[in-house]
């Protein structure tokens, strides 16, 4: 009984924007078609949907480019798609063709299924870039992702007096939302000056689609007399079981802290967010080659049909590199159509991802990480909120020369050993390990040769945790076949 | 209509249908829902999507769920979670 489990002509892992489009375009081939997705419904991260409750709906345009999700989802329901809400992947093996581990989390008890496909197609997103600072692990101190998943699906404001901090565009319909849905938001805080904007202005320009989307925001905020200050950062939060105030603070143009500018603001809410970290690690499991990408995160490696180094799985979305979810269309239709047989793509879709990229690229240049938060860095400021490691101790650990970067720092002192496997405090101990072990990151934009390395934290054999109920009901499955 | 209720360490909490465990606690002002490990810390919230197991609270009994990603359920009893959850284990 090997082959009860159907298999399709390819898989689609993630159900945003590229995944979407890249079962779109395989189900146009007339290819078969798995799509496995964690979340309730699909979407993603970013065409999130209220649940049927939610007290507020439709804050301030949430739901952006309607037309292209509803276009999308309805190829859902089409002959030959075969959709799998609330299945969690743990991990892909390949042989003759790719198996897909995940667990089917819809019932009280989790179910392990096995998804088998010629092709593979990972659009597996993006979570929010987070850095530490003192008091960073109080509750009321959230990703700005987070506080935007509370308002656009549960309808409900992360806080009622809300600071917003961090860099980049995303911060604004964060803030925007906020807004509308009745918090206070005391000041959004974007961590770049706005000279910097201005420089990567020609790429800009050539999505003023883009421009024009954040202007939007910037308005709705003004108009609620919400201040943005650009070249502002968070340098502490405190409470005693939750947060009460935030002290902020100015940045000179080289990223650093200005002496004397901090001032304290009364708030019970903290959204920060630092850009996004792409999730890579089933691709990284099946082999795929990444790269170190301008904004220093993991990213897998994709020729011009989104094709991987392990021939037959294709990645299209944040997953080889961050660049919003207009560019994650275009990424899912050139893989799914490339993953059905129909390479190479037309010239006019090459164009408009080519476009896409070099925004994206222009918007990781306008906002890098600044290098402020590794000098407002406690001793006792937690590296690693699930292992509890303080700075400090890793601190020591490379002063004493036991560490030199990301990966020993987890051998030997436990960031990134815990429940998130790093995805949290991945890319703070790699700047952090490199700076103190003399080969710094740069501000924010590491490259070249040097001890920056957040590719150790990037292999997670398991990328979800799952039972031993389920790890043991692979003996009794396979317990009467050769290996 | 009055919204359905859930409970959170014996209190009845309103939620509405398809909330998150997080999401109704957090709609109900309550902003933490475990102590960590080895400080003893408050946690709650934090990346809000299911990647960073902060939130873990005990639902029904089942330590370590995550918050943002539960769906209350009528009359699902939700409690803190000191440490491991596993509390009757401990030595």
């Amino acid at each position: 009984m090997a082959t009860s489990r159907s298999e399709h002509d390819a898989v689609v892992v993630g159900a945003g924007p590229a995944g979407l489009a890249a079962v779109d375009q395989l189900v146009r081939a007339g290819a078969t078609v798995a799509l496995l997705d964690a979340g309730h419904g699909p979407g993603g991260q970013f065409w999130r949907h209220p649940v049927p409750g939610a007290p507020v709906r439709e804050v301030a345009g949430l739901h952006h480019d309607r037309s292209t999700y509803s276009r999308l989802v309805d190829t859902l329901h089409t002959d030959g798609v075969r959709y799998l809400p609330q299945h969690h992947v743990w991990t892909i093996t390949a042989g003759e063709h790719f198996t897909v581990h995940a667990v089917d989390r819809s019932g009280d008890h989790e179910v392990p299924v096995e998804v088998h496909g010629r092709r593979l197609v990972l659009a597996t997103g993006a979570y929010d870039r987070q850095v530490p600072f003192p008091g960073w692990d109080l509750p009321g101190v959230m990703t700005a992702g987070g506080v935007q998943a509370l308002l656009k699906a549960h309808g409900v404001p992360a806080g009622r007096r809300v600071v917003v901090a961090g860099t980049g565009p995303f911060l604004l319909p964060v803030a925007a939302g906020l807004v509308a849905a009745g918090a206070e938001v005391v000041s959004v805080l974007e961590a770049s000056p706005r000279a910097r904007w201005l420089r990567e202005a020609p790429a800009v320009l050539r999505n003023a689609g883009k421009l024009g989307e954040a202007a939007g925001y910037l308005g709705r905020l003004a108009a609620r007399r919400v201040p943005v200050r650009t070249g502002w950062t968070v340098a502490r939060a405190d409470g005693g079981d939750a947060l009460t105030s935030v002290t902020v603070a100015r940045l000179d143009r080289s990223g650093r802290r200005v002496a004397g500018s901090e001032r304290v603001v009364q708030a019970d809410t903290l959204a920060v967010g630092w850009g996004f970290t792409p999730q890579v690690e089933l691709a990284v499991g099946v082999g795929c080659r990444t790269r170190v990408d301008a904004d220093g995160s993991v990213v897998c490696e994709v020729d011009d049909n989104q094709q991987t180094s392990v021939p037959g799985v294709y990645v299209a979305g944040e997953a080889c590199g961050v660049g919003g979810a207009a560019l994650a269309v275009v990424e899912g239709e050139v893989a799914g159509a490339a993953a059905a047989g129909r390479a190479p793509l037309p010239r006019r879709t090459s164009r408009r991802r080519a476009t896409l990229r070099g925004f994206a690229a222009a918007v990781q240049r306008a906002h890098p990480v600044p290098d402020a938060w590794m000098d407002g860095l406690e001793d006792d400021t937690l590296l690693c909120r699930c292992e509890e490691v303080p700075v400090g101790k890793v601190r020591s650990a490379v002063r004493d020369g036991a560490v030199q970067d990301a990966r020993t720092a987890k051998l030997l002192t436990r960031p990134g050993m815990g429940w998130c496997q790093g995805r949290v405090c991945g890319y703070a101990t790699a700047c952090l390990t490199a700076r103190w072990s003399g080969t710094p990151a740069g501000s924010g934009t590491p490259a070249g040769p040097s001890s920056y390395d957040p590719t150790g934290f990037a292999r997670r054999p398991v990328a979800t945790p799952v039972t031993l109920d389920t790890l043991a009901s692979y003996q009794s499955r396979y317990a009467n076949r050769d290996l | 209509m009055a919204d359905p209720t859930f409970l959170f360490d014996g209190r009845p909490t309103p939620y509405v249908e398809g909330q998150s465990v997080g999401a109704a606690l957090t709609a109900a002002g309550i902003r933490s829902w475990r102590t960590t490990r080895l400080g003893g810390r408050p946690r709650g919230l934090f990346c809000g999507i299911g990647i960073c197991f902060d939130c873990l609270v005990t639902v029904d009994d089942r330590p370590n769920e995550r918050a943002c990603l539960v769906p209350v359920r009528e009359s699902m009893r939700v409690t803190t979670q000191e440490g491991t959850g596993h509390g009757d284990l401990e030595v």
